[in-house]
């Protein structure tokens, strides 16, 4: 089976610096990959880089190959806004639309691509809210303001969103390190149940949460790759080095 | 001798003076503005006693024969400031989303400075402009169009003079942009990354981002500097009275010469020797006055109600 994505001798530069350095890693359907390392090693980077957000900022150069499904995402004739439909996106903020209602947050995106008629869009709101775990929540006040929530439902709601245009890919960027502990925790099951329909590639600052939600975890340092494995694995028994000064606290 | 104990000793006496001073400073521009409006009150009373409600509502302005009705003033100035409003407001936020969303950083920067030099230009070289270059053109090209195939239209109906509403619309129009324009702009820049990546990772276009994350997310503001243009509009004198025509009336088509409130007053103030053609004026002036105040409390109001239901959006 070949991987669902697939980077390959991955660099990206910021004008002069370079933020990745020709990074490899294979990314398998429905499993929860972590990326950990210590502040500024490019695990951020490397994470926008797959759904090509660097577009966006001017001077950001990217080189290497980033396959999904064994297909280039970087051709030429690669629209990134396809790409971005099948690779959804949740941030380190919860970045909810502020002047539009919870309601009109969840079809925002599946309305951009689809003409939507009032009762299916109910049904994408319901089944969204439910996935996230949201709809009890919020069931009464769908036409509220999203900014009404607390941080980690709004974070919820921007997984609904994301997941509401059916991605095949979820990329996670640090989603819990503006939430407390019990909104993180809410977060992490929700992972758990997202893996059986997509595949999420997870940026996160905390090992315990690394080594909680994720199968594969890869370590990064200095904008390489360091190491990548079996969670229980990178966890238990590193082969680098670095890795394990690392994951026991002697750094970062 | 340094002292040891904590009494306010003399040197804190220069923070109490300087207060004192920045108040004092601060509460001359309430002051100004106190008097004005008493003072305008004052003037206008012997127009307002005589002519009460008459003024707003009649159209005669005879200072031969001491009538004065403002209405065709007041119409003048409302129409053709919200005439501009609507030209120049698309313009703007277009120009501010060019320059915010889509040119280069250089670019950008060119056409910014641009807009800003636009801001600069007196007034008087608009109207200049306008009565010689822009209002002979619209009398010979778009009029004469507009009136044979749109004249059965009302708003199109009549002959083409040049100076007319629809010349003053535009002469504003073109004023008023920069100011849209360029506080556009600024609020669009406030707008933060992550509204728009927000948008971008869930498949948007650039025209969808903006769409549904850059424009929502502005719009108090974008609406502020709508607001702001329309006062600027209204209380604008020279370059529309130079191209408007100056003729106190009521009329649908935008072909023909209307009069502004500032117009009559900056035409008519050396002339105006009775106390009544005089006090006339005066109140024209306090109209002015208190339409572009209440412009103002409207729009605060406005974006005040909008913040609040965005309240917390800011990140």
């Amino acid at each position: 089976m070949t991987p669902k994505v697939q980077i390959e001798n991955l660099s990206v530069h910021f004008s002069k610096t370079e933020a990745v350095k020709s990074v490899n890693m294979d990314v398998d359907e429905n499993s929860v990959t972590a990326i950990i390392g210590p502040s500024g090693c490019g695990k951020s980077t490397l994470l926008r880089s797959i759904n090509r957000m660097h577009d966006l900022v001017s001077g950001a150069k990217v080189s290497g190959k980033v396959l999904l499904d064994g297909e280039s995402i970087y051709e030429k004739n690669v629209d990134p806004v396809l790409i971005r439909r099948k690779i959804g996106m949740v941030f380190q903020k919860p970045n909810p639309f502020p002047a539009m209602s919870i309601y009109d947050n969840v079809v925002a995106g599946y309305k951009l691509n689809n003409r939507i008629k009032k009762r299916e869009a109910d049904e994408i709101v319901e089944s969204c809210l439910k996935r996230v775990a949201l709809w009890d929540e919020v069931k009464d006040r769908l036409k509220t303001s999203a900014m009404d929530l607390s941080g980690g439902q709004q974070q919820r709601l921007c997984i609904a969103r994301t997941i509401a245009i059916q991605p095949e890919v979820i990329l996670m960027d640090e989603p819990c390190s503006a939430l407390d502990p019990i909104a993180t925790y809410k977060i992490e099951e929700l992972i758990d149940e997202l893996q059986e329909r997509y595949t999420i590639i997870i940026v996160t600052h905390n090992m315990q949460q690394a080594a909680r939600v994720s199968d594969i975890t890869a370590f990064m340092y200095l904008g390489e790759m360091v190491e990548c494995g079996p969670t229980s694995k990178i966890f238990t028994t590193p082969e680098n080095k670095q890795t394990e000064d690392y994951i026991t606290g002697r750094f970062g | 001798m340094p002292e040891k104990t904590f009494k306010r000793n003399d040197l804190l006496k220069g923070d109490y003076i300087f207060r004192l001073c920045t108040l004092l400073f601060a509460s001359v521009i309430l002051v100004i503005l106190v008097v004005i409006v008493w003072q305008m009150t004052k003037e206008s009373l012997p127009a307002i006693r005589k002519f009460r409600w008459d003024f707003l509502v009649s159209s005669d302005w005879n200072p031969v024969d001491g009538k004065f009705g403002a209405l065709p003033y007041i119409y003048g100035s409302v129409v053709s400031s919200i005439l501009a409003i609507i030209i120049a407001t698309p313009l703007g936020v277009a120009t501010a989303l060019f320059i915010t969303e889509i040119s280069s950083r250089r670019i950008g920067r060119v056409i910014s400075s641009l807009v800003e030099l636009l801001a600069a230009i007196p007034s008087v070289i608009y109207g200049l402009w306008g009565i010689f270059v822009m209002a002979p053109w619209l009398q010979q090209t778009i009029q004469p169009w507009l009136s044979d195939h749109l004249g059965s239209i009302p708003f199109f109906a009549g002959a083409p003079y040049g100076v007319s509403m629809m010349a003053g619309a535009l002469i504003l129009s073109i004023m008023i942009l920069p100011i849209i324009a360029a506080i556009s702009w600024e609020v669009i820049l406030a707008v933060p990354q992550s509204q728009r990546e927000a948008a971008i990772a869930l498949g948007a276009t650039k025209w969808e981002m903006i769409r549904i994350s850059v424009l929502p997310y502005a719009k108090s503001g974008i609406l502020g500097a709508v607001i702001l243009g329309l006062g600027r509009a209204i209380g604008e004198t020279m370059a529309v009275t130079m191209v408007i025509g100056n003729n106190p009336q009521i009329s649908l088509s935008l072909l023909a010469p209307a009069y502004t409130m500032p117009s009559v007053i900056a035409n008519e103030f050396a002339e105006a020797t009775s106390t009544l053609h005089y006090s006339a004026l005066m109140e024209i002036g306090l109209l002015l006055l208190g339409i572009t105040l209440l412009v103002n409390i409207f729009a605060r109001l406005l974006i005040a109600s909008i913040s609040r239901k965005q309240k917390g959006g800011v990140h």
